[in-house]
This record gives structure tokens, C-alpha cells and sequence, in this order.
């Protein structure tokens, strides 16, 4: 895996579906590829912290680690960054692409405006300084994905510098609690993505898609404030969340619109910065973690055993768990950056330079586009906590699963019961249920309304709450049963006829005398067992403290004036 | 003597209109004429069937009186670095023989909107790198004045005993030679060139044509296969002044394809007929005389300028201090026109279109053999010096340096212009055209950057100029002047050529021993 072959091919053909050409596969350059490996990684983040994994000896240093992230987000939008071919995932190979797209002599980019407006928003919601104006250059490279041998993108002057993100991470004895941490963002920058080269071992062919080439990227750059795999995990984890509220970008991982190298390194506090590695095809969250965490083990296992880190990429084996160093053999590349003649300056605008008369088709404005920035992960969380009193963990879980958010909210939408019951349901007995089958919140056999029904019959005490439990489980099995149905069916409604439940109590004391008797003696647990018995003739179905109120009743009343 | 007004664009259509002429005839003589001027290989393909469909479709048009226009049913040539749809593009390379491009670029697809009749794609030095015409895989073009009478004339005289004439011939200065050599051979009425340093200027300077640099971003780029896209302009080459002022016209304005055009909407160009030039300011660069400057041209030169003194006008020295750098110290400015040419021509892989070679062992050992098969070695060259200025630890000595000389430059017209100057009047080449054999005397980049010394500022600049032919040299050699601008003026500068044209009543190529029917098309 680490070092590719090179390999006798035969020769390709250029056909209407894919150009294929018989040569070795060797990668370099920008945007990394995708793979179709994945988990759906956005808890369970396996953690070591750093400064345990390793006891340091007696007058040895500790170990501190230094990751900072490059992140290709790639842009939602209908059409390609400087071309009018049609963003698509999986559409069949080299169906979208424009003359532009493959490069051909004579074609000129021409941006797109949706790609800025993107740029802009994020920019806008990671706090950063938005460059009113910004330019393009050309990154050169050899590769069969990339047609015009050189990528277009903002090397000298990015649209966006200077941002923060701030993400919460779990600490305290139990990870229950979360504390914000922030890292700075250094800059964003528009550029164009690459296309897909496929190798066809059998046959020693590589074929090339260009479906993705030409597709907007922001490239975020962050500065190397993080320590470890869990915190960049945790960063990672709310740049999606914050992308996918914006609608710049999808921002899956699987699907690649999300792809993230890591740049790691470790030193002794108080000296310099050790040489670093960068870590590429990082194709999920949990990846991500995994991979930083071996990086920084890696390295400081090397220096304690003498060695030294070289200055290299390596990638990431999901399947050893380990990082392999990527071959390249001819060393550092020099991109021979060019500004990129056929784009004139990009100009942004606000309130106060706008020009007088501009034709607001033709210019972007900050301002505008702030005003248009919907409510942000953070804000969120914030809201849930103030509205519903829930736990600040409680709000990050929420936003963390794709999707429970908008289940949350439909279910709160929908039903009468507390908040609080809604928070615990979804998070505890919901969650817990997609958790154990391994299934996404919209996989989910169990909708919303049918959860809010199931509360609002427990909050109108027509079920106890274990019963509750029960038609969860039979929802669960999604056999197209309401609530109600199952209620009915399973005979779970609480016994609303007091008269039947006094005759119940009646004959369990009757049955029971030395019981009876020992509550009389005063011993206070026995009439939990009398509550039990009586709960049990019940089938569950009658509210435990109604039975304790109404065997305490009986219980008074037994000695002076036995029944009737 | 044949009457100029059989020759020009706006005659020939109001002869079309009124049916003197069908465009099928006026095809058909242009295709004969390309046939008796092939040994001049200014076409690399001939359209035939493109142009004969075009003219009975033309044709139509007129039979029902839907004329397009002053260009519908009028022969035109491409130069071969522009994309035609269908046609086959080659920019005279290995690399792209057999490469049909599926879409036209924005200039073609103006011309064919208009009725325009495509004849061919004309013959060029390889991706348009070069100053001769002569440095192309199909081989050099001849410059149809090789041929003329008046030409033959002086030469017998001078060498009565000559040597073989054939193997004296001329070259057409470059690198739109074909286009050039297609036009004044009278195989078409205008033909488009390409202009990144004098390439459409020179020929024409050297073939007695009218040849047109307009502003930079006046004209769309879209499908002109680029040398250096900050340099590049569509050029046109034509007979007199008024057919470009057509020609420009319809070319001029916005294109959403090319984001470097001009947003505001252009108004049609209509060149007045300047009676008086009295209010005029004709600036006289100092800079321009070099000594390389031949007496003749030199002479002339300065015999335009008195022409304009003597009618009123306001002649006056002015500098360009920096121009020095793209006249003296060539290889500054040229840092940026090698860069971007190895960036652009990265793109030529053989991958997706183009040539490929045998070679797979893999993708580099591909690369490597198909560019080394596909250029030639001036394009070679230019492409490694242009990597080398890339480099990160050259960028800044040599691109970032580059960039600031040609802002000085681009200065200089400016303060010039500003100071009130309407025109500058400058050579277009240090001489006429020269025989081959002793044009090939010199490599390629030597060649190139004598050539273009007075026309490749303009384009660092982004002016519009205008080569207007002058007189004939003592040998018979058609000489050159260039005026040059103010950015956008493109207007104005062809109305002052217009007067001048008129003024100088430059010769008609007579090149009855070449071709018997050649001058009068009607």
C-alpha cells in the first residue's frame, strides 16, 4: 500500500466515457482524493489523552504535540467554480464536464458567483477578516486529474484571513461537562477541485473522471492550535456542522465533500517545534482521531528511541490503524505559483464602498450576505439550553447526530409532554436504540410523531411509564402501529377504574395477611411489596403511587371498619 | 491599375446587393485563387465545403433581400490558433494535428453570425512563437510581394544576372503570416491574426497590409488557443482601414465567456471621414530611433510626421523612458511571456486531445515523450526558460521584477497620453521583409526579439495600434507605420489611419505574373 508499483500498461484509448490511459498511479499535489471507506464517525471518539499515554521516566521531559488542519470543503453549489457543468455526486463518469472542465486550448474560466457568495458566508461565520479584494493564481502540477496541469487558486491574496473556530470538548472526571476551546483560522481560499483518477489493477489502466474537476473548494487553513486527535476530531466535527447550517457545503466526509490533512508534530515544552509530518486520506472523524493520535505516538516514540521525523506525507491505513509514509520519489515539488491571467481582481463590496448605481447582480456585498447568515451551531445550542433547560451536553448531542436536531424539534412540535421528558427520551431511549442497530436518525423505524403521540400518552398518565418503554419497543419493529394501537392491543393503559383497583388491593390484602400484618408492625417496606403484588394483578397498568394511596387507605380503615 | 473600389469589403458587399455578384461567384474565385497561391502556404486547411455552403446560404439571404450585413457572402480566413468548430486547429504543432475542436471561438462565431464565409485556417509559427511565419510544422509562407512586379522589377535591375528567383522569396514576418499572406494574395478580405507582441502588426507591416491591435480586453479571447493570456489580442489583417473598422466592429464588446472583456456595451463603429487633423496631437516617441532602424523606414517615419505638421496638426518629441526595457534589455518583460507560456501550455498532455506517444510505462515517462514529440524546439525553450522564472527562488528576482518593469512601461503611455498626446507614430519594423534564407540565418528568440522592439509595448499595455501601409522601399518592399492609442480610443486611432491611409495611397500588389485574374475579383 505504501509504495505503488510502477507497472507495464497497456495503451488507452480516449472514448466517450472515460479517458483511460495504462500508467503507474502516483499522487501528488492538492486536493486529496476521497475513498469509499468510511464510518459514520461523529461520536464514540476513541482517546488517549496525550500526557497519560506515556508516564515519562524519572528527568525526562513530557511530550507536547502541535496538529494544525488544511480542510477542502468542497462548495454546494449547481455549477462548477469557473464553468456552467453541473455539480453532481455519482453521476455517471465524465458526464459533467464542460470544455473548460477538460482543459480544452482556447476555453477561459469564468467564476462563479454562488462559489463567492460561499466563500463570503464562511468567512463571515469563522470570524474572519473578509479581503474586499482578492486574487487568483495558478498552481502547477502534473497529474492526470488535473487537465491544465495547473489547479487555479488563491495563494498570494485569499478571499477570507484571520478567523476562529470555536468547539466545545468534553472534560471532567466522567467527559460529561464541556468546555469551549478555540483555533484560529488562518485563511480561506477559493479554488478549484481536481478529477478522479481510477486505477484498474487488472488491466494496469488508470481512468480518469472529471465529474469533479473544476468543482469549487474553500480551502480553510488552521493555525496549529490543536493537541490532539480528539480535538481536531471536535473541531472538525463543528466546521461541518457550521458548513452544512451555511449551505456552503455538504460537508460529508464519505462523499468527499469534506477532506482534511493534518499536519503534526511534537516537541518539549518550552522548545522549539519538532519537524513535522503531514498526514493525508483522513476520509472520516473518527479516522481523523485515530490517525493524529498514532502520528503524535509515532513521533515521540521515534525521538525517545533515538531516531529523528523526517519531512514527509504520510497516509493513513484505516485498516492497520497506522500512518505509512506516502512514496515521493522525486522529492519537494515546486508549484511555480503564477497569477492567474485570465481572472481580473476579485471585488467585494459593503455598505460603505458600494458604488453608486452598482447593479447588485453584478456586484457581491459583505453586508448583504451577513444579514442572510442563519443561526450558527453555537447559537444553537445556546437556544436549546435557554429554551428547553436542558444540559449543555444535552445541546451538543442534539447537533451532533445528523438529523436528531430536526427530530427534537418535530417532537417537541408535536407533543404536550415537558421538555425535559422530550430531552431524555430522544437522547437516552432514541438514540440509544439507533446507537445499538448502528442506524441514522432518518433510518430511523420510529418517526417523530409517533414518539411525541407515545409522550403525550405518558404525560396524560393514560400509561405508566414502563409500559411506555414497551410500545417504544413495539414502535421499534415499525409494524405500522400507532401508539394507541399498541396501547389497546398489548392492554397497556393505566387502570382509570378506582373501584376495580380498590377490589385488587383488596384481595392482594386478603391474600397476604402477614404482610398486612407487618406493615401495621410498622415496618415501612413491607407495603413497597404490597404495591408490587398489587401491581403485578395490574399487569403493570396502574400507577404506583395511586396503589400505595389506595392500599394506604384500606390500610387505615382495615382495622376499625372492616369491609363490607 | 485596378480601382480600389473593387477590392474593398463595404464595395464588393453593395455590389453583392445589387446581385453584380453572388457569393457562390466571389467564393469560387477566392477558392481558385487559394488554389494558384497554394506554393505560398499561407492556408494550413482550405474550408471549401464550409465556404461554399456558407456562400448558396448567403446567397439565399440576398435573393431575398435578408442580407446580414456589410460582411454576409464575404470570404474571410482564420488564423490556425483560433478554434472552429468542426475544423480542424492546429497552431501549426505536432501536437495538435488532427485536433478538431468542438466549439468556435467567440470571434469566428461573430464573423459566421454575420454571413461571413470561412475559407480556411491560416498558417502560423507553431503556437503562434515566432516572428517569420517560418517556424511552424507545415513549414514557412512565402509573402505573396516576393511575386509582385513591383518586387521583380527593381530586383532585375539591381541583379539583372540574379540568382534563381524561387529561392529568393520572402518571408511574410510572423507570426499571422498566412493570415497576412491570405489577404494580400486576395484569397479573402480580411482574415483574423493573433497579436501578443507585433504578430498581426508585422506581417501586415510586411506584407502592405492593414493590421490591427485593439485594446486589450476589447475584443474576446474565448477559443484563441493563448501564448500569453495577458498579452493576447484577436488581431485583423485587411486591405484598408475601413474593412477592419467593419471587422472590428463586429468583434468589439463584452463576452461572457472571457472575464477580462470590457463591461460597458461598445457603440458601432462608423470611421468618419477626417477632413481636418488641425486638432490633433501626434506624439513622436524618441525611444523609437534606434540605430537598427533602417534609413528608409527611418525616412519615412519621419515624412508622415511632417505629412501631419503640414496639415495643422500639433507634432511633438515625447519619451517613454521604460520602453528601453522592452527595446533594449528584452529579456525583462519577456520573463512574463515565457511564464505564461509554460503555463499554458501545460495543459498539452495528450490525455484528452492531441497528440500522444507510444511510450506507457508510465504517466511521466508518457508526459515527457508525448511534449517532447508534440513541440518544437522554440517551444521547448520557452517553456523551460518560462518554468526556470517560476521557480520560488526565481519568482521574485525575475517574474516580480518583470511585473514592475511592465507597469513602468504601461506608465510611461499614460503620462504621455495624459500630456495631451492623441496618437503616437512609430515604425513598425526596423525594415522591410527579408529574404528567408537570410531571415533563418538567426535563431528564433534573436529573430523575435529584433522583430517586435517597437510593438510588443503596446501589448504590455494593453493599446490599441495600427500598422498603415506607407510606400514601397527602393526594392519594392511594402514598409509599414504604426500608430498606437489610448486604451478604448480604438475608434478614434483608426479614424486618424483613415486619413493617413488616404493621405500616403499605398500600391496595389501587382501580382498579374502570379495569378492573371489575381486583383480583380469583380
Amino acid at each position: 500500500m505504501a509504495a505503488p508499483v510502477l507497472r507495464w500498461g497497456c495503451s488507452g484509448t480516449c472514448s466517450a466515457l472515460a479517458w483511460v490511459y495504462g500508467v503507474s498511479r502516483r499522487r501528488r499535489g492538492a486536493p486529496t482524493g476521497s475513498t469509499s471507506n468510511w464510518i459514520r464517525g461523529q461520536s464514540s471518539l476513541a482517546q488517549q489523552p496525550l500526557h497519560t499515554a506515556r508516564k515519562p521516566r524519572k528527568g525526562e521531559h513530557e511530550w507536547a504535540a502541535v496538529v494544525g488542519l488544511e480542510i477542502h470543503a468542497q462548495i454546494s453549489s449547481n455549477s462548477k467554480l469557473f464553468s456552467g457543468s453541473q455539480v453532481c455526486f455519482a453521476a455517471p463518469p465524465n458526464s459533467l464536464v464542460s470544455f473548460f472542465d477538460a482543459s480544452l486550448p482556447g476555453t477561459l474560466p469564468v467564476l462563479n458567483r454562488r462559489c463567492v457568495e460561499a466563500a463570503v458566508m464562511t468567512g463571515l461565520a469563522l470570524n474572519c477578516h473578509i479581503n474586499k479584494k482578492s486574487l487568483f493564481d495558478r498552481k502547477h502540477y502534473f497529474y492526470a486529474d488535473l487537465p491544465a496541469g495547473y489547479q487555479i487558486t488563491q495563494q498570494r491574496l485569499p478571499i477570507a484571513v484571520n478567523g476562529s473556530l470555536t468547539y466545545g470538548i468534553c472534560v471532567g472526571k466522567t467527559r460529561r461537562q464541556v468546555t469551549a476551546r478555540t483555533v484560529r483560522v488562518k485563511q480561506i481560499q477559493l479554488e478549484q477541485d481536481s478529477g478522479k483518477s481510477l486505477h484498474d489493477d487488472l488491466r494496469s489502466q488508470t481512468l480518469v473522471d472529471l465529474n469533479r474537476a473544476g468543482i469549487g473548494l474553500l480551502e480553510l487553513v488552521l493555525e496549529p492550535d490543536l493537541s490532539c486527535g480528539e480535538e481536531a476530531a471536535t473541531a472538525v466535527r463543528e466546521l461541518q456542522l457550521i458548513l452544512q447550517a451555511l449551505g456552503t457545503s455538504q460537508a460529508n466526509m464519505a462523499e468527499g465533500q469534506l477532506r482534511v490533512d493534518a499536519n503534526v508534530s511534537v516537541h518539549h515544552p518550552g522548545e522549539p517545534l519538532g519537524v513535522r509530518t503531514e498526514v493525508k486520506n483522513l476520509n472520516s472523524i473518527r479516522f481523523l482521531a485515530k490517525a493524529i493520535d498514532y502520528e503524535i505516538q509515532r513521533q515521540i516514540k521515534e525521538l525517545e528511541d533515538g531516531g529523528e521525523i523526517l519531512n514527509e506525507t504520510r497516509s493513513f491505513d484505516y485498516k492497520l490503524g497506522c500512518t505509512v509514509p506516502m512514496r515521493d520519489k522525486e522529492g519537494k515539488q515546486d508549484y511555480r505559483f503564477m497569477p492567474e491571467p485570465n481572472l481580473p481582481p476579485l471585488l467585494l463590496y459593503d455598505a460603505t464602498s458600494l458604488p453608486a448605481g452598482a447593479d447588485s447582480q453584478q456586484v457581491i456585498n459583505i453586508d448583504q450576505i451577513r444579514e442572510r447568515l442563519p443561526e450558527l451551531p453555537s447559537v444553537t445550542r445556546e437556544r436549546l439550553v435557554q429554551q428547553y433547560g436542558m444540559l449543555p451536553e444535552h445541546s451538543f448531542t442534539l447537533l451532533n447526530e445528523v438529523g436528531l436536531l430536526e427530530f427534537f424539534q418535530n417532537v417537541i412540535k408535536e407533543t404536550r409532554a415537558e421538555p425535559k421528558k422530550v430531552t431524555s427520551w430522544v437522547l437516552n431511549t432514541f438514540l440509544g436504540y439507533l446507537k445499538q442497530q448502528n442506524l441514522a436518525v432518518r433510518e430511523s423505524p420510529v418517526t417523530a410523531s409517533a414518539l411525541a403521540e407515545l409522550l403525550d400518552l405518558l404525560d396524560s398518565k393514560a400509561i405508566s411509564s414502563s409500559a411506555a418503554k414497551q410500545v417504544f419497543e413495539e414502535l421499534w419493529k415499525n409494524e405500522g402501529k400507532t401508539p394507541s394501537q399498541i396501547v389497546s392491543e398489548k392492554k397497556l393503559e393505566l387502570m382509570q377504574d378506582q373501584e376495580a383497583l380498590e377490589q385488587l388491593c383488596h384481595s392482594v390484602m386478603q391474600g397476604h395477611p402477614q404482610v398486612v400484618m407487618d406493615v401495621k408492625k410498622g415496618n415501612p417496606r413491607a407495603i413497597n411489596k404490597l404495591i408490587g403484588l398489587v401491581r403485578k394483578a395490574t399487569l403493570s397498568r396502574a400507577d404506583p403511587a395511586v396503589i400505595k394511596a389506595t392500599l394506604e387507605k384500606q390500610l387505615s380503615c382495615h382495622g376499625s371498619c372492616p369491609p363490607a | 491599375g485596378i480601382k480600389r473600389s473593387t477590392r474593398e469589403t463595404r464595395s464588393v458587399s453593395a455590389a453583392l446587393k445589387q446581385g453584380q455578384i453572388t457569393p457562390i461567384e466571389l467564393c469560387q474565385k477566392c477558392l481558385s485563387l487559394i488554389k494558384k497561391t497554394k506554393f505560398l502556404n499561407a492556408y494550413i486547411t482550405v474550408t471549401e465545403e464550409v465556404a461554399l455552403k456558407q456562400a448558396e446560404e448567403s446567397e439565399k439571404r440576398y435573393k431575398n433581400g435578408q442580407s446580414l450585413g456589410d460582411l454576409d457572402g464575404i470570404p474571410i480566413a482564420v488564423k490556425d490558433n483560433f478554434s472552429t468548430s468542426g475544423i480542424e486547429t492546429t497552431c501549426a504543432s505536432n501536437m495538435l494535428k488532427g485536433y478538431v475542436p468542438p466549439y468556435n471561438a467567440t470571434v469566428v462565431q461573430k464573423l459566421l453570425d454575420q454571413g461571413a464565409l470561412l475559407m480556411g485556417k491560416t498558417n502560423l509559427d507553431e503556437f503562434a512563437m515566432g516572428s517569420g511565419t517560418t517556424d511552424g510544422v507545415f513549414g514557412p509562407v512565402k509573402n505573396p510581394w516576393s511575386y509582385s512586379k513591383q518586387y521583380r522589377e527593381k530586383r532585375r535591375k539591381q541583379e539583372p544576372h540574379g540568382e534563381k528567383e524561387d529561392s529568393n522569396w520572402l518571408i511574410t514576418g510572423g507570426s499571422s503570416g498566412g493570415s497576412a499572406a491570405a489577404v494580400s494574395a486576395f484569397t479573402c478580405f480580411a482574415a483574423l491574426g493573433s497579436d501578443t507582441g507585433g504578430s498581426t502588426r508585422n506581417p501586415a507591416a510586411h506584407c502592405g497590409l492593414v493590421g490591427v491591435k485593439p485594446s486589450y480586453g476589447l475584443v474576446s479571447r474565448h477559443g484563441l488557443i493563448p501564448l500569453v493570456n495577458s498579452m493576447d489580442v484577436p488581431g485583423i489583417l485587411t486591405r484598408y482601414v475601413d474593412d477592419a473598422a467593419i471587422v472590428l466592429g463586429i468583434l468589439a464588446g463584452h463576452d461572457p465567456k472571457d472575464s477580462t472583456t470590457v463591461q460597458d456595451p461598445v457603440k458601432p463603429f462608423m470611421l468618419p471621414s477626417l477632413t481636418d487633423v488641425s486638432k490633433l496631437c501626434i506624439g513622436i516617441p524618441k525611444e523609437y530611433l534606434v540605430p537598427e532602424l533602417s534609413s528608409e523606414v527611418r525616412s519615412l517615419w519621419s515624412n508622415a510626421a511632417d505629412l501631419f505638421e503640414s496639415e495643422g496638426a500639433k507634432v511633438i518629441d515625447v519619451s517613454l523612458p521604460h520602453t528601453s526595457y522592452s527595446i533594449r534589455l528584452p529579456t525583462h518583460p519577456r520573463t512574463l511571456c515565457t511564464s505564461e507560456v509554460a503555463s499554458n501550455m501545460a495543459r498539452f498532455d495528450g490525455l484528452e486531445y492531441g497528440h500522444r506517444c507510444e511510450i506507457d510505462v508510465s504517466t511521466e515517462a508518457m508526459y515527457a515523450a508525448t511534449r517532447r514529440e508534440g513541440f518544437n524546439d522554440v517551444v521547448r525553450g520557452r517553456i523551460l526558460s518560462g518554468n526556470f522564472f517560476l521557480l520560488k527562488e526565481n519568482y521574485e528576482n525575475y517574474f516580480i521584477k518583470a511585473q514592475k518593469v511592465r507597469r513602468l512601461i504601461a506608465n510611461d503611455f499614460m503620462n504621455v497620453f495624459n500630456s495631451g498626446v492623441d496618437v503616437l507614430l512609430t515604425p513598425t519594423t526596423l525594415s522591410e521583409a527579408v529574404p528567408y534564407l537570410e531571415f533563418i540565418q538567426e535563431d528564433n528568440r534573436t529573430r523575435s526579439a529584433q522583430d517586435d522592439i517597437f510593438t510588443q509595448a503596446v501589448n504590455m499595455a494593453g493599446l490599441p495600434a495600427v500598422s498603415i501601409p506607407v510606400a514601397l522601399s527602393n526594392q519594392g518592399l511594402p514598409i509599414g507605420l504604426q500608430f498606437i492609442g489610448r486604451a478604448f480610443c480604438d475608434q478614434q486611432l483608426l479614424t486618424i489611419a483613415k486619413w493617413f491611409e488616404k493621405q500616403v495611397q499605398f500600391p496595389v500588389t501587382q501580382l498579374q505574373e502570379l495569378v492573371d485574374d489575381c486583383s480583380s475579383v469583380l
